[in-house]
């Protein structure tokens, strides 16, 4: 939004709260009128991560909702921020998103600097003091794991700025039962195998026992060897298979103008992209 | 009409931002428990369908919890919204039946259920029952009737009705598969109680897809001169 009331005055940056006030009144207003004002998606997650003998392993479910209702039934909420650190992101959607994107760039230039590979420390330090520089404001809460040269590392930060260091964490509206299933199951040094379940098994609790998750898990695997993102790893929730054929004949919606402009053009690249049609 | 509820476990922190002055904290009477519910009426049939997830904010209380209640061999009710109301009202339902058999020695007919229900509901126009009625049956005829309700009471007789959380969703399906809206140069056959039934079961695992609060289960009451039959079909869990 151009902030068009006084276009001369240099921008100070960050966030201008000019209009709250009137943004106040008008969410009075619109609901006196029964409407609500827009709201920002947020993704109503299930994220969880854990650290094992090799390393550590971060999960998430596919769903992303607005409101109440599923506005992206696959998703990606486990974002990359260097080669041997990703994060996985809950609450407001655009906020996450932009949030590891920033880190993720920062994390380069400040590695290109001091000349070593990041360590997942600083990725945790960057984006607390910039949560906490916003106040709240940017409303994502984010799981930051990673293996570097001091070792496995699993961080949560909340968007206040806050932090934790845990052997293992879960965040989002589905954390409750997730972190049930790591209380119950988790123990130190776990092996590969035993770790992933562990991780799938928390993330299903996720999406079966909460309404803002749902539909596939995914992992990402980070140990000294390398990273293996595995999206889709497990699809708990099949779609119901319908009965009936619901195609409609060429000719059932009614055409009622038809205008052909023939545009005289060569071809000169072709591409296939191969839409989700499920 | 929309209510404004209070949301149980509304994550929104970041709405406490715009301090205004004293904020005054009431206690909400209502709660809003999700649940779809879909009532078809066909030439000699009527099928009254709703999945059977009771939710709360966004946990799950019951994954077997239907929406459909038996009034009459040949009546059945669909009720979503408050699941408090929703009990309350069909037991106040019920005993309206058995008082009126007793004083007129005659079961009450679809039609007399739904001008009923349409005065029980206005009884409460200032502190309404929060939920939204489908009633699905045969009329003296024998034909199919369906009657959909606000929650104040304003009813009219239909020949398909979605209510509840993903009625949205599935209303304009039904317009469009049972009503032949939108459609040019299509054969309006009648609709048979099989293409019904596939429909119904059709639109709620769409329904399940993209609405939160639908789901589990489906819970499906085939109203017929012989009786009332059910089915189960499963539903998305997620």
């Amino acid at each position: 939004m151009l902030n068009t009331s006084r276009p001369c005055q240099p921008q100070s940056g960050g966030f201008s709260f000019e209009d709250s006030r009137r943004n106040a009144v008008l969410e009075g207003n619109l609901s006196e009128l029964g409407y609500s004002s827009p709201k920002a998606r947020k993704t109503g997650t299930t994220i969880a991560g854990i650290v094992f003998k090799d390393g550590v392993i971060l999960g998430a479910d596919t769903r992303a909702t607005d409101d109440m209702v599923v506005a992206d039934k696959n998703c990606m909420k486990i974002h990359y921020i260097a080669p041997n650190i990703y994060c996985c992101g809950a609450g407001v959607a655009a906020d996450a998103e932009v949030t590891t994107q920033m880190m993720s760039s920062n994390v380069e230039l400040h590695s290109l600097s001091t000349g070593r590979p990041p360590l997942v420390v600083t990725v945790t330090r960057q984006l607390k003091q910039m949560l906490f520089r916003y106040q709240g404001h940017i409303g994502s809460s984010l799981i930051v794991g990673g293996v570097d040269v001091t070792g496995a590392h699993l961080y949560s930060a909340y968007p206040h700025g806050s932090y934790d260091k845990l052997p293992f964490l879960t965040m989002g509206s589905g954390a409750g039962p997730a972190i049930s299933i790591f209380e119950d199951r988790f123990r130190p040094n776990m092996e590969l195998e035993d770790a992933k379940q562990l991780v799938r098994d928390a993330i299903v609790a996720g999406i079966f026992c909460d309404l803002g998750s749902g539909s596939n898990v995914d992992l990402c695997i980070i140990t000294q060897a390398g990273v293996q993102y595995l999206r889709a790893y497990d699809q708990p929730a099949q779609k119901g298979k319908k009965e009936g054929q619901y195609k409609y004949k060429p000719g059932t919606t009614a055409v009622l103008t038809k205008t052909v402009t023939p545009l005289p053009l060569d071809i000169v690249d072709e591409s296939v992209q191969l839409m989700d049609t499920q | 009409i929309m209510f404004a509820t209070q949301v149980h476990g509304d994550n929104g922190k970041m709405k406490e931002y715009h301090y205004t002055g004293p904020v005054e904290h009431r206690f909400s009477p209502y709660s809003f428990n999700g649940g779809t519910v879909l009532a078809v009426a066909g030439e000699d049939f009527a099928i009254v369908a709703s999945d059977t997830r009771l939710s709360e904010g966004y946990s799950i209380h019951s994954r077997d919890s239907p929406k459909c209640y038996k009034l009459t061999d040949t009546t059945v009710i669909g009720c979503s919204g408050f699941h408090g109301d929703c009990l309350t009202l069909t037991k106040i339902i019920d005993a309206r039946l058995k008082m009126y058999k007793h004083s007129n020695n005659k079961s009450m007919t679809s039609g007399a259920i739904a001008a009923m229900l349409s005065t029980i509901l206005y009884g409460r126009r200032f502190f309404p029952y929060y939920v939204y009625n489908i009633i699905g049956g045969l009329d003296e005829e024998g034909r199919g009737a369906v009657y959909s309700f606000d929650p104040v009471g304003s009813y009219q007789r239909d020949t398909y009705k979605a209510g509840g959380s993903a009625s949205a969703m599935l209303q304009p399906l039904l317009d469009n598969q049972i009503g032949f809206k939108n459609m040019e140069g299509v054969q309006h056959l009648p609709l048979s109680q099989e293409k019904a039934l596939q429909l119904v079961k059709d639109v709620f695992i769409s329904a399940a897809e993209r609405d939160v609060y639908t789901g589990d289960a489906l819970r499906i009451c085939i109203v017929t001169k012989d009786g009332i039959k059910e089915e189960n079909v499963p539903l998305r869990k997620d």
